[in-house]
This record gives structure tokens, C-alpha cells and sequence, in this order.
């Protein structure tokens, strides 16, 4: 059995952002294996513990993905691949990079995270199962293998439900389907000497980026003391009454 | 032709598919074209309100949603109306099995835009990015895959005619096989439609507590959100989960409770016209992110701010 898991380097949230021109500047920001590809890290390693076989990191971006697919490894992954790429490529154009390096890998399954931190997209599960033309299970929060199936819970708009799956098939992670384990001292030492191998990426970008800017909106920042909560409750629907008009 | 997929709740259009008719209207203005429907349906759906907004009206019942057979609709109706445009509400949903739409068309793919427009032959759109941090500006030639954020558009009005409807047969695709449903029961009004959103956070401090939630968001017309803290702990069900990996709101009034602020929870409703937070302690980040607030112990404030509401409705 082979498990993959596809992900991305992306700036960590509670870094501060800056803009410089009209392009957002990461350069001085911290950079992270993205926590929602976190989790199909951590899956593809639980499968592999429960059921054998190999599990396998792939990553696509810049050289410093590199950095991510370490984690990864250092996390227990057995070996890498980094499709690498420079620059922006929606997820159409991801999907097409990565599609002849996982045809090659012929997983059992794939699994990669539900949203992307840094281009906010939710359309990579999509678009890669449709390029290996299996099904998707998007926002998955349990998953069993059963033989040459898959039994996966997921999320809807509303409510949930439990799918059986024929595999292959591409599943998009999220929080509550497993915790992410941290990369010990031991495992960060074996990651160095695991191996990477790096594929430069046919890529052709179908949307193009234009400018970026950070609109913080201006908050008002009128905070009450509530020592008093009935004069202060009563202030503040006041305010949003009469000031705000929003009820 | 320029394809609208009608998003519905099998009796009625859903708000978001108006939204995305309006934004389908403008492209098809600027290229000279008309716009088509698309109604997929797990069993039923509003075809003769469907019909009243669209010029030609593509329909099928496809059994139980899954990815693989929405894209398998979607592209049927694409290739019947031969559009180079699908315009679509945005929901989890949508973005996942638009997902495969766009490779299969391989279009550009302009995911839960605020706004978008055609010049010169291509589609401009902005967007969010960076957890809802940055605001940014896309482009993309046709054919082209867009997803329409909630409440960011005016809703469109029928056009007065009544569409010709055409059913599509769609062809059998390989996909999952749905074993249980597990429906929420669904209170008032839809988390992402909602104009007003009243969250709380751990600083709620148990299931119980949220009755009071439920109170305020009743008396304002509003809908309950939650933390992911809340959701992990069981006392409210995911689908109520605001942030990075919960839903986005975008309401006039967002009301937080015993929140703390955390960037992933402020990835989904930062952009919120007015925020009001109520917590104890004087430096929870969240402050940083209100218009207005309280610093108190929600068991206290709550009940008095119910009053007031109640008080003011009188
Ligand atoms: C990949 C990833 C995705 C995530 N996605 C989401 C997401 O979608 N949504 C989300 O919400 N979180 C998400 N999180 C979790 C997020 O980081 C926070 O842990 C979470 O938002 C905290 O929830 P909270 O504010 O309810 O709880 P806490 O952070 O524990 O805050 C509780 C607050 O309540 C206050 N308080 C306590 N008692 C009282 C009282 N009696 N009266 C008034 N105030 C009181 C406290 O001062 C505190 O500020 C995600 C995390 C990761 C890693
Ligand atoms: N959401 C986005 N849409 C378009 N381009 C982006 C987006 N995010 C980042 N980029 C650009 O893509 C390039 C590489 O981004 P990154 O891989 O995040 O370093 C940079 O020029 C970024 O500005």
C-alpha cells in the first residue's frame, strides 16, 4: 500500500503579513508546512502504521518548500518528492504538475489538506482527483480502510455523512480527523538523510495575479467596562442601535 | 452562453444562486451572451422559479449529491449550452466539485470572489487570500470557473419570461456511495446568509449556556456561530464552526462571546462589517478586532444584554 500526501509551504498565520508594491511580502515571514495539509501528513502515517506499506510526501512550490517536506519527513514520512515551481499557479495548474508524478507513485489513496492558508483555495482535492479521474471525499473527519474501499466521514454545507469510497480516491483533511504529532529529535535526525527527490514542474498557470493589498479595516475600538453589565449592556445595544444601525 | 448553477434547498432558490445570477448577468453583458441555468436535483427542485431567471434552463435528478456527479452536471450543461463561464455560489460544496469542473474544462478558476467584472475578453476578480488577510486581484482569459461569495452581490430579479427547460441525461460516473446522511437540525436562519451572527466561545463555559446564544441570535433575527474550541468539546455541531476550517460570515453585526480571537477564527468573520466582543479579560486579541465591546463575564453581560435588545424592541 502506498499513501500519499500532498502539500504546501505557507506563511503561518499568526505571522504578521506585509505588502511591498502591490505583492505580499513573505519574506520576512515565518514559514510552515500548511496545518491543514498537517493533517494529511499525520493520516497518511497513521494508515501506513495500521496497514503497512509506504507513505509518501509530495510537495509542490519553491526551494524552500523543501523546508515543509522535511517536517513531513521528520514527522515520519518515508521519502519526498518536490515538484518544484516558482511563483503563483492556481490549482488547476497544480493539479496538472502533480498529475504524472502521482500516476507514477500509484497510491492507494491521496490525501491533501481542505483549504490552503496562503491563496485560501479549497479546489486542490477537486481538481486532483479529477486529473486522476477518481473520486474526491472532501473534509473528511474519519477514515477506514475495508479492503479495497475506503469508509470516510465528511462534511457538507449542512451536516455530514458517511461515504464508501472504491480506491484510489483523493480525500481533503481538516481538523478533527487526527492529531498532527509533533517531529521529534530523533525523527528530524533520520529526516535529513531521507531522500527528496525533486521534479521540475511542467506548470501553466490559468489565472493570473494582478495585486495584493492588505485592507485591515479601521475598528472603532469602543470597549466598555462591564463592572456595571446592565448599564454597560445597556450602552452598548444603545450604540449599536443608534451609532452603528444594526439593530 | 454564460452557466449559472442554481443552488437550491429542493422548494427554493437558494440567495447565494441570485447573487451569482447577477454577477453571471454582467459577464454575459460584456460578452454579448445569454445566460443558462443549471438545477441539479438529489430528488426535487424549483424549476418553475429556476425557469423565471434564466433564458434557457438545463435540469437533471442526479440521487444523492456527491462530488463526481454535481461535475458530471455541471459539465453536461457546459457542453449542452456551450458556455465559457459557469458561475456558481460559493459554499464548500461547490468549491470542491468545481474543483473538478475547472480541470476538466481546464479553466481558469476564480475562487469566492467579492466582485467580478469582463474587459477586453477576460475576467477580473477579487478575492481574499492569506486567511482573509489580503485582498487580492485575479485575472483569467476563458474559459473560466467563478464562485460567488456570499452577501457580496445584489440578488438578481426575474427576467419576466418563463425559460424553455431541457433535460439533461448525464452520464453514470464513478463516485462514492452515500451511507448515511447525518442531518443538523436546522434552526432559524443559514450561518453564512445570516445578517447577524452571534458566536460563542469557550468562555461560554458549557452546552447549557449556549440557550442564552440561541436567545440573542433569535431576538436579533440572527444565527448561532461557534469556535472550533466549542465544536471540539461537543457543545455545538461543526456546521455552526466559524473560522479557517468552519465557514465564513460576512454579517453587519458579528457578536462574540467568550472568544479569544485567534487568526483562524478571525479568518472567518474579520471582514465583518461591525464586531462587538464581550470577554473578560481586557487583552484577549479579539479586542483588537471590535468596533465595540465589553469587558465582563458573559454569565453576567449575556442576560443583561438580552434585556436591553428586549428592552429597545419594545
Ligand atoms: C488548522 C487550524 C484550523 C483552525 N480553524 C479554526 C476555525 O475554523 N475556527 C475557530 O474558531 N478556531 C479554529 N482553530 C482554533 C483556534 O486556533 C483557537 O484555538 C480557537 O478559535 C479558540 O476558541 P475560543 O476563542 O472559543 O477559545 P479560547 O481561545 O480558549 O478563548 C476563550 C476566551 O473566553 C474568555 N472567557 C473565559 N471565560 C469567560 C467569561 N466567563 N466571560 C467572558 N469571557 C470569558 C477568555 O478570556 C478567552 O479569551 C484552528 C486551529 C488550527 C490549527
Ligand atoms: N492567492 C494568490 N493568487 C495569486 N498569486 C498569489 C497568491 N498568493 C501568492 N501569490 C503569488 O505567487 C507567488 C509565489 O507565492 P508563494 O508560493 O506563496 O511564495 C508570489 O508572487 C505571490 O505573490
Amino acid at each position: 500500500m502506498k499513501f500519499v500526501a500532498v502539500i504546501r509551504q505557507v506563511p503561518d498565520g499568526e505571522s504578521r503579513l506585509r505588502v511591498q508594491g502591490d505583492r505580499v511580502d513573505l519574506s520576512g515571514a515565518t514559514m510552515i508546512l500548511d496545518q491543514m495539509d498537517e493533517y494529511a501528513v499525520e493520516e497518511a502515517l497513521r494508515l501506513k502504521e495500521k496497514h503497512g506499506g509506504e507513505a509518501v510526501v509530495v510537495g509542490f512550490g519553491p526551494e524552500r518548500t523543501e523546508e515543509a517536506i522535511r517536517t513531513a519527513l521528520a514527522m515520519g514520512m518515508d521519502r519526498g518528492v518536490h515538484v518544484v515551481y516558482e511563483g503563483f499557479a492556481d490549482p488547476v495548474a497544480v493539479a496538472e504538475a502533480l498529475v504524472e508524478v502521482l500516476k507514477e507513485e500509484a497510491p492507494t489513496l491521496v490525501l491533501t489538506g481542505g483549504q490552503q492558508a496562503d491563496w485560501d483555495s479549497q479546489a486542490l482535492g477537486g481538481a486532483l482527483a479529477e486529473a486522476l479521474g477518481v473520486p474526491v471525499v472532501a473534509w473528511t473527519t474519519a477514515l477506514e480502510l475495508e479492503g479495497d474501499t475506503a469508509k470516510a466521514k465528511h462534511d457538507l454545507d449542512e451536516g455530514a455523512e458517511w461515504v464508501r469510497v472504491r480506491l484510489p480516491a483523493v480525500f481533503t483533511t481538516q481538523q478533527g480527523l487526527n492529531e498532527p504529532r509533533y517531529p521529534t529529535l530523533p525523527g528530524i535526525m533520520k529526516a535529513k538523510k531521507k531522500e527528496i527527490r525533486k521534479v521540475v514542474a511542467a506548470v501553466s498557470p490559468k489565472v493570473e495575479l494582478l495585486a495584493q493589498e492588505i485592507q485591515e479595516k479601521a475598528r472603532l475600538g469602543k470597549i466598555l467596562d462591564g463592572k456595571d453589565p446592565v448599564a454597560a449592556a445597556e450602552e452598548l445595544v444603545r450604540l449599536l442601535h443608534e451609532e452603528a444601525k444594526v439593530i | 452562453m454564460v452557466l449559472v448553477v442554481l443552488d437550491h434547498d429542493g422548494n427554493r432558490l437558494r440567495k447565494g444562486s441570485l447573487e451569482a445570477l447577477t454577477r453571471a448577468r454582467r459577464l454575459a453583458e460584456a460578452f454579448g451572451e445569454k445566460v443558462a441555468g443549471v438545477l441539479l436535483a438529489e430528488e426535487k427542485a424549483p424549476v418553475e422559479e429556476a425557469r423565471k431567471y434564466v433564458e434557457v434552463l438545463y435540469t437533471a435528478t442526479l440521487g444523492p449529491y456527491t462530488a463526481e456527479r454535481w461535475a458530471a452536471g455541471v459539465l453536461k450543461a457546459a457542453e449542452a449550452s456551450g458556455a465559457k463561464a459557469v458561475v456558481a455560489p460559493s459554499s464548500r460544496q461547490s468549491r470542491t466539485y468545481l474543483g473538478r469542473v475547472a480541470y476538466a474544462l481546464k479553466a481558469g478558476l476564480l475562487e469566492d470572489t467579492l466582485d467580478s467584472w469582463a474587459e477586453g475578453g477576460q475576467v477580473y476578480a477579487t478575492r481574499y487570500a492569506y486567511l482573509n488577510r489580503v485582498t487580492e486581484k485575479v485575472r483569467a482569459p476563458l474559459p473560466v470557473v467563478l464562485t460567488v461569495k456570499p452577501n457580496t452581490t445584489p440578488l438578481a430579479e426575474p427576467l419576466g419570461g418563463e425559460a424553455e427547460v431541457v433535460a439533461l441525461s448525464v452520464p453514470e460516473v464513478p463516485t462514492v456511495e452515500v451511507l448515511e446522511r447525518l442531518q443538523e437540525e436546522k434552526k432559524g436562519v443559514s450561518l453564512t446568509e445570516a445578517d447577524v451572527v452571534v458566536t460563542g466561545g469557550r468562555g461560554m463555559g458549557s452546552a447549557e449556556a449556549f440557550k442564552r446564544v440561541e436567545e440573542l441570535a433569535a431576538l436579533l433575527g440572527g444565527a448561532v456561530g461557534a469556535t472550533r474550541a466549542v465544536v471540539d468539546a461537543g457543545w455545538r455541531p461543526y456546521a455552526e464552526q466559524v473560522g479557517q476550517t468552519g465557514k465564513t460570515v460576512q454579517p453587519s453585526l458579528y457578536i462574540a462571546l467568550g472568544v479569544s480571537g485567534a487568526v483562524q477564527h478571525l479568518a472567518g468573520m474579520n471582514k465583518s462589517k461591525y464586531i462587538v466582543a464581550v470577554n473578560k479579560d481586557p487583552e484577549a486579541p479579539i479586542f483588537k478586532h471590535a468596533d465595540y465591546g465589553i469587558v465582563g463575564d458573559v454569565h453576567q453581560v449575556l442576560p443583561a444584554l438580552i434585556e436591553a435588545v428586549k428592552k429597545l424592541k419594545d
